[in-house]
């Protein structure tokens, strides 16, 4: 489904990423695990379509195409879906009606009906109960004033209405405590099947005990350095990411 | 002391002998002095230039070098079907209908108000009862410093005069609608309001002013707006004249002591607008709101001078004024906050945020503050700055795309202040106007 070679990305002048290859299949869960600096979000911010993250090298292909002639707006279309890790906040703007104008920009291209008002909200009731969303919190003006945890449970539940074929989750569990962290987990693994795949990039292997990997890739510098399966991300978590030439940072939650 | 041209300034004084002359022995001498004063007043000052301190930002020699005539009533074929496009969807309420700053009685409707309130052209109670106005009138807005409330006074004829008694809430807004007819010849025309809200009473009034035409005319208005003590005022000023013509106005706010007052400014027409709002709370307890809007595009200018003085203590006063602007469109925001001594716990938030849509619209905004009391607390903030960048990136991860992204955005900004007005009929009209206005308005509206 997702193919990226020989990746190279530069940031106001600086090389970031260097030379990463990847492939991912439909229904596969991959995790994306480094240090602070290693190159994990700007992954996700040239996947998503960011425009001042500049790609000197390689290709990325997605279904066949090339997603970085795509812009952010027709990868979401075309079923890329990217939780944010700090997700901003727009006043003004309601959850839900945000939510409902991006779920029929994606159904129009997949060729279904747009969803009226009360239609939505009966589509996304199930969803909200299982991200724990309130009926408050999805008319708030989006991430307004949301806690981290909040905040975080809200990309999922967009994650869980918009139905993406790739899923790209930036350090979502990032600042959340053991039980919204379980929340978020429940939630992703109740949209795994053959079709959709992740992409799971994290600091911790935490995430990972819940969100079980297919294949664990270590980001170090720019480059995967390592790849393997689950036991990957258990044996950093052992030994911390030191082995990989790092000094300071180790894996322990 | 003036700077300007002296043929500029002298149609306007052969207009006002003109008037003089015509002006019948029923025209009380309190007036007539006004009138003099307005007159001899605007001779001494003329027309301001930029090199005045509160100019600065806004020239307005295309009006001191435009030849305005006196405008007149003239239908021009106007057809009371019209209206219904005006009347914020229809409003049924009591609506005094001016053409071209005269009264119009064949399109004015004023049912079911209580008796005791008066809802009236100016100038019939001028001619009939010109007592209930000697002491308002032209007492708030006065002529010393400003060359266009002096021109106004000189040429006080018509406009409303709304006179609520205490102890009276009225249950339907009153609307004033002015209406330009402009003919080829520019003309000038200085509607005078006078509204007089009583002790404990309760009203809204709506002023809006259209240019049914997009022709060049000159506007020169002053409102001059009394609360009692206690009462409640809900006031707005929508401005949607011609994209030609030049909008000068003064509001005068006095406010008794308990009384609370908001008063809401929205400019989306006109080639060059000023709006000077002064508001003096010269009672203990009185709650002021100053809310304004601006949406421009094109080669439009706003300049919105505000002045707010707390004269007395415990008062609270929140403005916020937002402009979006397009094209070539410039903005300046004024705002003053006067705290005389004695204000003491004066509680006062002044905003102004402008978001800038192009390279070339332009935006100043200067808050002052002038503080003499000690025990006070007074916030103020401006900004000016363009979309959110990281808020666009994320709407279009969504699926969104950026034209509709940003119009969302925009609509976001503005929806601060359109969801303070209270009055559902012209909130649902702002909006409509913004969503025609954006691009792919359509789908914000049904986003929002």
């Amino acid at each position: 489904m997702l193919e990226i070679r020989n990746l190279h990305v530069e940031v106001e002048g600086k090389k970031i990423i260097r030379g990463v290859d990847l492939q991912i299949q439909a229904g596969e869960v991959h995790s994306i695990m480094g240090p602070n600096g290693s190159g994990k979000s700007t992954l996700a911010q040239v996947l998503a379509g960011r425009e001042e993250y500049e790609v000197t090298d390689g290709q990325i292909i997605y279904n066949g195409e090339d997603l970085l002639e795509m812009s952010p707006e027709d990868r979401a279309r075309q079923g890329i879906f990217m939780a944010f890790q700090y997700p901003v906040a727009i006043p003004g703007v309601s959850n839900t009606y945000f939510l409902k104008a991006a779920l029929n920009a994606i159904r129009k291209e997949r060729g279904l009906e747009e969803v009226d008002a009360a239609d939505f909200l009966s589509l996304v009731r199930e969803k909200m109960e299982l991200l724990q969303i309130s009926d408050s919190l999805i008319n708030r003006p989006v991430n307004d004033g949301f806690s981290g945890g909040e905040k975080k449970r809200n990309e999922i539940f967009h994650m869980a209405v918009l139905e993406p074929q790739l899923a790209i989750l930036d350090e979502t569990d990032s600042g959340l405590d053991i039980d919204a962290l379980k929340v978020v987990a429940d939630g992703v693994n109740s949209l795994r099947n053959e079709e959709r795949s992740f992409i799971v990039i994290t600091h911790y292997q935490r995430l990972l005990d819940y969100v079980v990997p297919d294949y664990v890739h270590v980001l170090y510098d720019g480059q995967v350095v390592k790849s393997g399966d689950k036991s990957l991300a258990l044996e950093l978590e052992e030994q911390g990411y030191s082995g990989l030439g790092e000094e300071t940072s180790t894996v322990s939650s | 002391m003036s700077e300007s041209v002296p043929n500029e300034i002298d149609s306007y004084l052969v207009d006002f002998a003109r008037l003089e002359d015509a002006s019948n022995t029923k025209t009380p001498s309190w007036l007539q002095q006004h009138r003099q004063s307005g007159a001899s007043r605007f001779a001494e000052l003329g027309f301001p230039t930029p090199k005045v301190e509160e100019w600065k930002y806004t020239d307005v020699a295309p009006i001191a070098h435009t030849a305005f005539s006196p405008a007149q009533y003239e239908l021009n074929g106007l057809q009371a079907s019209q209206l219904s496009e005006l009347t914020f969807g229809n409003l049924n309420c009591p609506r005094l209908v001016f053409v071209n700053g005269f009264y119009s009685s064949e399109l004015s409707s004023i049912q079911d108000l209580p008796k005791e309130v008066q809802v009236r052209s100016l100038a019939e109670v001028l001619e009939e009862d010109p007592a209930l106005v000697e002491p308002y009138l032209a007492r708030y807005a006065k002529c010393e410093e400003h060359a266009f409330v002096s021109l106004n006074t000189a040429f006080i004829q018509d406009g409303a005069f709304v006179c609520v008694p205490s102890g009276v809430a009225l249950s339907e807004p009153i609307h004033l609608l002015y209406l330009s007819t402009a003919s080829e010849k520019p003309v000038v025309a200085h509607p005078r309001n006078l509204i007089v809200i009583g002790e404990d009473s309760q009203a809204a009034v709506l002023e809006s002013y259209v240019g049914l035409q997009n022709r060049t005319y000159f506007t020169n208005l002053v409102t001059e707006i009394v609360a009692g003590a206690n009462s409640v005022v809900d006031h707005y000023k929508l401005h949607q004249e011609s994209k030609e013509a030049y909008h000068i106005s003064t509001l005068q706010l006095y406010q008794e002591r308990g009384s609370s007052l908001r008063t809401f400014n929205v400019t989306l027409g006109g080639l060059l607008t000023r709006n000077e709002v002064n508001a003096v709370l010269d009672g203990e307890g009185c709650e002021c709101a100053l809310d304004g809007l601006y949406l421009l595009s094109g080669s439009q200018h706003v300049d919105n001078h505000t002045r707010l003085e707390h004269a007395k203590p415990h008062c609270d006063s929140r403005e916020i004024y937002k402009g979006i602007l397009d094209g070539n469109a410039s903005g300046v925001f004024h705002g003053r906050i006067v705290v005389q001594p004695g204000a003491q716990k004066t509680d006062s938030k002044q905003s102004n945020n402008n978001l800038l849509l192009s390279d070339d619209a332009l935006v100043s905004s200067k808050p002052q503050l002038e503080i003499y009391a000690d025990d006070v607390k007074c916030t103020h903030g401006a900004t000016i700055g363009q979309l959110n960048e990281d808020a666009l990136f994320y709407l279009r991860c969504r699926g969104i795309d950026t034209k509709t992204a940003r119009s969302l955005l925009i609509y976001a900004f503005a929806s601060e202040v359109v969801n303070r007005i209270k009055v559902d009929s012209v909130r649902v009209e702002l909006d409509d106007y913004l969503f025609d206005w954006l691009p792919r308005g359509h789908l914000v509206r049904e986003a929002v």
